[in-house]
C-alpha cells in the first residue's frame, strides 16, 4: 500500500514536471535531431522521401547533426533506436512511421526535455506533436487522371496494409476517378507487406489479367510501376516520381515533398515556439504534389484537374465533401457536409466504386 | 480455366527463387551441414547479379558472378562450421545479417535503376501444348534451368557414387570416414556448390524476376526455403512441388481477392507453415527412422575424428 502512494506521489510530480515544461530556444549548432525510418532510405520510396527531407535541412541549417536509422521495426524495437537517440543528445526526434505511436508517446514520457515528432499519428503530448501531409489531396486530382484514362473501366489498385491512412487513400482516389468516370471501378488487392517488390508485382499482374487497364498504388517500391510498364498499362506513381521504372506508362505521381515541413519544425525548435501541435498541412504548401504529366494526358484533361485543385487550394471545397455513399450505396457523408478531420483518421469504410474487401476485426 | 493457368504459371514463377534457395540448402543438408544463412546468401546474390548485369549488360555474367559469391558466403560458413567445428546454427544467422548488411551497404549506388535482365523465351513447340505449355513453358530461361536442376538431382542423389558418398557423410560422418571418404572435403564441396545454388535465387530475383534491386528484396524468402527443406523431406521432386505450392499460396491469394472472394487472405498465407509444422510433427514422432525419410542424420553436428583415440 505504501509503495502504492509512493508510485502514485511520483507519478503527480512527473506530470506536474511535464505540464510546466517550456522549450527554451536552441541554436542550430546544438540541435541534434534523430529520424526513425521503417523501411531502408534506399527503397526509393517512403523512408528514401522521407531521408530527402533530412539531407534538407543539414544543408539549410548549417552546423545542425542528425541521425538517422532505418529498417526499424514498429512496436517496441523502436524505443531502444529513440532512446540511443536521446542518449546521444538528440533533442528532436522524427518517428517517420504510424507504428512507432504508442512507443514515441512512452519514451517522450521518460524525456521530458526531449521533443518528439510523429508521423501520421495522433497522440499528442507537451513534449510531443504529430505532423503529416493531405496526401488524399493529390490522390484525388490522381484518381481523375486515371478515371479520364481506362477503357476497360477497371483500375487496379495494389495496396500495403487495411489502415485508415490506407484506405483515405483508395477512397480519395476512387473519388477522383469517379469525378471523370462514374462507371468506373477501383479494384484494391491487399499486400500485407509495406515493401515486398516480388509480391507488388505480382499483385499488379494479377489485377492486369483481371482486365485492369490503369494502375494505382500504395506500397514503396517501384516494383509495381515496372510491372505496368511491362504490360503495357498506365500506371499512377505514389512516394516518389516513379517515371524512372515505367518511362512511358506512367501518366503523373502523386509525391511527398517532407522538406518543407522539417524546415519548418526545426525553425521552431531552433527559435523556442515550438509547441505541441498536430500539423497535417494541405496541398498547397507543397508537402504534397503531382509530378509533370506524361505526354499521353489530354490538355482537357489537364485543365479539368488543374480546376479542382484550385478548388482545395483556396480551400472551398475539399474532397471528402459530401455527398459520398459506402459501397452499399448509402449515403455516409451527407451533401455540402465536409468529414472531419478525426473521421478521416480514423476511416474505416471505402466508398462507392471501390471493390475490395477491408478485413474486419482489426 | 484461363485464370487457373494464370495462376499456376504465377506460381511457376514466385515459386523459383524459393525453389533454388530451397534445392541448395538441401545440398549443404544432405552433407550434414545445416546453413540458416539462406536470405543473407540470396541478398548478396541479388545485389550482385544485379550490379554486374547492370555494370556489363549481360544478365548471364551476372548469374555466375552471384554464383561465385554465394560460394563465397558461405566459404565463411563451411570454414567456421567445418573446420573450426563451430555452432551451426549461430554462424548461419550470423551470415544472414550479415549478407542482409553487406548487400544494402554496397547496394546504395544501384537503386532505382533497372535492368533488361533475363526475359521470356517461350520453348518451341512445348509451349504450346495446352495448359501445361504457358504453365511451365513460358518463362525466362532460368526457371528452365531450376526444372534441370531438380531433374539432376533426383538422378544423382539416388544414382550416382558421389551424390552416395555425400548422402553418407551426412548420415554418419564416422562410417563415411571408415569407408575412406574424406568427411572435411565433401561437407566444404557440398557446402560451397549449395551456396552458389541459393544466391541464383536471390540472383533470378533482381536480375529475371523484378529486374530492380531493393534493400531487402528476397523478403523472407530465404527462411520459407529453409521450412521447405524439412516439408519436401529432402526431396528435390517434393521441393519443387513445395516451392510452387508455397509461391501459389501467394499468386493465389492476391487473385483471389482480385475476384472479390472473402476468404481470409492472412490465414491462407499461414498455410505453408502449418504444413511444415505438420511434416516436422511427423518426421519426429518417427524418430529413428527419420534416416528412411531422407532426413540426413548427423544434420548439424560437427564431425570430429578423434584421432587420438
Amino acid at each position: 500500500m505504501r509503495k502504492l502512494l509512493w508510485v502514485l506521489v511520483l507519478v503527480g510530480v512527473v506530470m506536474l514536471g511535464t505540464a510546466a515544461w517550456a522549450f527554451d530556444p536552441i541554436p542550430a549548432q546544438e540541435l541534434k535531431i534523430g529520424f526513425v525510418y521503417v523501411g531502408p532510405v534506399g527503397d526509393g520510396g517512403w523512408s528514401y522521401a522521407h531521408d530527402q527531407g533530412r539531407q534538407a535541412i543539414e544543408k539549410e541549417f548549417p552546423g545542425i547533426k542528425t541521425m538517422y536509422a532505418e529498417s526499424v521495426p514498429e512496436g517496441s524495437d523502436s524505443v531502444r533506436v529513440m532512446e540511443s537517440f536521446v542518449r546521444n543528445g538528440a533533442k528532436l526526434i522524427f518517428a517517420t512511421s504510424f507504428g512507432y505511436m504508442d512507443q514515441v508517446q512512452e519514451v517522450a514520457k521518460k524525456h521530458p526535455d526531449v521533443i518528439f515528432m510523429h508521423c501520421s499519428g495522433y497522440k499528442m503530448m507537451d513534449n510531443a506533436g504529430d505532423y503529416f501531409g493531405r496526401m488524399y489531396q493529390a490522390r484525388y486530382l490522381s484518381g481523375m487522371v486515371a478515371g479520364s484514362m481506362t477503357k476497360s473501366n477497371i483500375i487496379g489498385f495494389p495496396a500495403a496494409h487495411p489502415i485508415p491512412e490506407v484506405i483515405r487513400m483508395i477512397n480519395a482516389f476512387t473519388l477522383g476517378v469517379r469525378k471523370m468516370n462514374p462507371q468506373a471501378v477501383v479494384k484494391v488487392v491487399w499486400l500485407y507487406s509495406w515493401f515486398d517488390p516480388a509480391k507488388e508485382k505480382e499483385a499488379t499482374k494479377a489485377l492486369i489479367d483481371a482486365g485492369a487497364d490503369v494502375i494505382g498504388m500504395h506500397a514503396d517500391s517501384g516494383a509495381t510501376a515496372q510491372a505496368a510498364e511491362e504490360a503495357g498499362v498506365y500506371v499512377i506513381g505514389y512516394n516518389n516520381d516513379m517515371s524512372r521504372f515505367a518511362p512511358t506508362k506512367c501518366l503523373t505521381s502523386s509525391v511527398w515533398d517532407w522538406n518543407v515541413i522539417y524546415k519548418d519544425i526545426v525553425q521552431k525548435v531552433i527559435d523556442g515556439t515550438w509547441k505541441p501541435e498536430n500539423i497535417w498541412w494541405g496541398m498547397k504548401t507543397g508537402i504534397v504534389k503531382l509530378t509533370p504529366y506524361s505526354k499521353d494526358v489530354q490538355e482537357e484533361v489537364k485543365s479539368q484537374v488543374a480546376a479542382e485543385q484550385e478548388k482545395i487550394f483556396n480551400d472551398q471545397w475539399d474532397v471528402f465533401t459530401g455527398s459520398i455513399k459506402d459501397q452499399s450505396g448509402k449515403v455516409v457523408v451527407p451533401e455540402g457536409q465536409r468529414m472531419s478531420d478525426k473521421d478521416l483518421l480514423s476511416f474505416s469504410w471505402f466508398v462507392e466504386g471501390v471493390e475490395g474487401e477491408i478485413p474486419k476485426s482489426n | 480455366m484461363g485464370i487457373l493457368i494464370a495462376i499456376v504459371a504465377a506460381a511457376v514463377r514466385s515459386g523459383t527463387p524459393i525453389l533454388f534457395a530451397t534445392l541448395g540448402e538441401m545440398i549443404i543438408e544432405k552433407s550434414g551441414v545445416l546453413n540458416l544463412g539462406l536470405e543473407g546468401i540470396m541478398l548478396t546474390g541479388a545485389l550482385s547479379g544485379f550490379s554486374i548485369s547492370f555494370l556489363t549488360g549481360n544478365p548471364w555474367l551476372g548469374i555466375g558472378v552471384a554464383f561465385l559469391v554465394g560460394m563465397l558466403m558461405t566459404l565463411i560458413h563451411a570454414f567456421i562450421c567445418i573446420t573450426l567445428k563451430g555452432n551451426q546454427v549461430v554462424t548461419g544467422l550470423a551470415l544472414t545479417i550479415f549478407g542482409t548488411g553487406a548487400s544494402s551497404l554496397l547496394g546504395q549506388g544501384y537503386i532505382g535503376t533497372t535492368i533488361i535482365g533475363l526475359t521470356k523465351i517461350p520453348i518451341p513447340g512445348l509451349s504450346t501444348i495446352p495448359m501445361i505449355g504457358p504453365i511451365f513453358f513460358n518463362h525466362d530461361p532460368l526457371v528452365y534451368v531450376s526444372y534441370g536442376l531438380v531433374i539432376f538431382l533426383s538422378w544423382f542423389f539416388v544414382s550416382t557414387r558421389t551424390g552416395l558418398n555425400i548422402r553418407a557423410v551426412g548420415d554418419s560422418p564416422r562410417a563415411a570416414d571408415a569407408m575412406g571418404l574424406n568427411v572435411t572435403r565433401i561437407r566444404y564441396l557440398s557446402t560451397l556448390i549449395g551456396g552458389g545454388i541459393v544466391a541464383m535465387g536471390g540472383a533470378y530475383m533482381s536480375v529475371a524476376y523484378t529486374k530492380m534491386w531493393t534493400e531487402g528484396m528476397t523478403a523472407g524468402r530465404g527462411w520459407i526455403a529453409v521450412a521447405l527443406v524439412i516439408f519436401a523431406i529432402w526431396n528435390p521432386v517434393r521441393a519443387a512441388f513445395g516451392a510452387y505450392l508455397f509461391g501459389g499460396v501467394e499468386a493465389f491469394q492476391l487473385r483471389l481477392q482480385v475476384a472479390g472472394t472473402s476468404i481470409p487472405t492472412p490465414l491462407l498465407l499461414t498455410l505453408p507453415y502449418f504444413l511444415t509444422i505438420g511434416v516436422l510433427v511427423f518426421i519426429s514422432a518417427r524418430k529413428g527412422k527419420g534416416i528412411l525419410f531422407g532426413a540426413p542424420g548427423a544434420l548439424g553436428q560437427p564431425y570430429y575424428r578423434e584421432e587420438g583415440e
